[in-house]
């Protein structure tokens, strides 16, 4: 135990020290004059306006809209993808009959869809949720049917030898045994959906947005400051969106083998 | 009663048990032995109605099993894999009482009083990965009583345990077997423990296509304890019997075949 919380305050220190290092290597390639400061502004600017944007209500309202767009379309992936991934993952006929559809889809890259769902939907927060929604079902989706069949068959049998049928199997073994897997997959597709939702709103160019602002800062004369300004904030919220879901599944599944260590 | 008429079961081409006939009356405790890969977990299964019988047929009081029987239970020995680590240890031994409808408040006092019988009330809001292996099985035997099982199956349920839990666990069962009348077929690779336990013992030859080699009623004291019962010279005849059996096989070529099932 104590080895662990040592290894864990040493990841801790040098994953402190890598970003320091980046900050300074930013701050010295601009100030030194390698690349000129308009088009990279040294680090220490660029962090200075980013905190400055904290209260700057009309970015804070873009930045709700932005995450107001991510939640929905995450929700609605969820919403779509652990049914139909539990369908997927326990009725093989089901999954055969679809595998080659799933298979098409799945690589085609969401991004590379931006413009035809704006040409159908116009560049408005339907495209976006849209977007959002369709590039979070897959890693659910996947992650779902997974999880479904990586289930101990033994606690299935165990189920179904008390005299309990294939649906009190699915909901007290199958979904409680794959639940682990299906916040997994919510994790991945919150990050890829922060993607879609910032590169949809970019494409757009207009309306209101944390793209907006960086595709609008990038129009400005000497706007590159604000654009990777915007661009923290991004990485930010991703940082803060995946630190709180990884907190949330330790909560909830303190039996996996990843959190049982911490619980013992 | 339960009766096995001529059951066969396929894994493949490949028989795994073949012809099987055996009867075991109510409240009797059967041990099954048998080398590894002679089919003891398939004979289990197929009885739990969880694997249908390829040909033959189990039936209980006559009546042919066609799905999982009523009043079965069935301790498997990878407790860690059947007991349900989302669950607290009650929550785990309460679930089958959820299929006769009691309302909550009963089904928490019958899983107190059960794990209290086992030992376990202290445990009762752990959860099982938080608990030794012993107790983890304890937990499996708990949940496995808890409906007051008419059969109960146990497939090599103390296997994997250290020799003190494994007595310890040996004595429980005798107890229960005891006190409920509860018709028990316990499957062990372990010939000692088998004539410790049983009322009976039957062996079943090495796969493929097991039978039943031995059938050997066990003439023992009914109160039975670690150190005296293992004394008696009964005990060591007996013992000495099952041995023979089990390790010289009947059908010398069943050794050539494949291992498994």
């Amino acid at each position: 135990m104590l080895r662990v919380r040592v290894r864990v305050r040493q990841d801790f220190l040098l994953g402190v020290a890598g970003v320091l290092l980046a900050f300074a290597i930013c701050e010295v390639v601009s100030r030194a004059g390698i690349v000129r400061r308009t088009y990279l502004p040294p680090a220490s600017e660029v962090l200075a306006r980013a905190v400055e944007l904290a209260g700057d209500s009309a970015f804070l309202d873009g930045v709700g809209a932005t995450l107001r767009a991510w939640a929905l379309g995450l929700g609605l992936a969820c919403a779509i993808a652990v049914p139909v991934g539990l369908l997927l993952g326990s009725v093989p006929v089901v999954d055969a009959a679809s595998r080659a559809v799933v298979e098409f889809l799945r690589p085609l890259p969401s991004v590379a869809l931006i413009p035809l769902v704006s040409l159908l939907l116009g560049s408005g927060t339907e495209t976006e949720v849209v977007l959002v929604m369709y590039a979070s079902v897959w890693p659910i989706l996947f992650n779902t049917v997974y999880g479904l069949g990586e289930t101990e068959s033994l606690a299935k049998d165990t189920l179904r030898a008390f005299g309990f049928g294939r649906l009190a199997v699915l909901l007290r073994v199958e979904l409680p045994a794959t639940a682990p897997f299906i916040a997994a997959g919510v994790r991945i597709s919150a990050a890829v959906a922060l993607i879609l939702a910032v590169a949809t709103e970019i494409l757009a160019g207009f309306g209101e947005g944390l793209g907006i602002f960086i595709a609008q800062a990038g129009l400005a004369t000497d706007g590159t400051r604000d654009v990777l300004a915007g661009v923290v904030w991004a990485g930010a919220l991703g940082l803060v969106v995946n630190a709180v879901l990884v907190r949330i599944e330790r909560g909830l599944f303190p039996w996996t083998p990843e959190h049982r260590e911490r619980k013992r | 009663m339960l009766e096995l008429r001529k059951l066969s079961q396929w894994y493949g081409d490949h028989a795994v048990l073949s012809d099987l006939t055996l009867k075991v009356p109510d409240g009797e405790l059967l041990c099954v032995v048998g080398p590894s890969g002679c089919g003891k977990s398939t004979l289990l299964r197929t009885i739990a109605g969880l694997l249908p019988a390829a040909e033959g047929e189990v039936t209980i009081d006559g009546t042919p099993v066609t799905g999982v029987p009523d009043g079965l239970a069935v301790v498997f020995q990878d407790y860690g894999r059947s007991l349900f680590p989302w669950l607290s240890v009650r929550e785990n031994v309460a679930l089958p009482l959820r299929r006769r409808g009691l309302p909550r408040a009963e089904r928490r006092a019958e899983a107190e009083r059960i794990l209290d019988r086992v030992g376990l009330s202290g445990a009762a809001r752990r959860h099982p990965w938080q608990l030794s292996g012993g107790m983890q099985q304890r937990v499996a035997i708990a949940r496995a009583l808890v409906c007051r099982p008419s059969l109960l199956l146990m497939d090599e349920p103390f296997g994997s345990l250290d020799a003190q839990t494994r007595e310890d666990l040996e004595d429980l069962l005798l107890q229960v077997h005891r006190n409920d009348d509860t018709t028990i077929v316990f499957v062990t690779h372990d010939i000692d423990e088998s004539v410790y336990l049983g009322d009976r013992v039957i062996a079943l030859s090495p796969g493929p296509g097991s039978r039943v080699v031995l059938d050997l009623p066990v003439r023992l004291p009914g109160e039975r304890d670690q150190i005296g019962t293992r004394g008696l010279p009964e005990f060591v005849e007996l013992r000495a019997e099952v041995g023979r059996t089990v390790r010289t096989p009947a059908d010398p070529s069943g050794l050539s075949g494949p291992p498994g099932a």
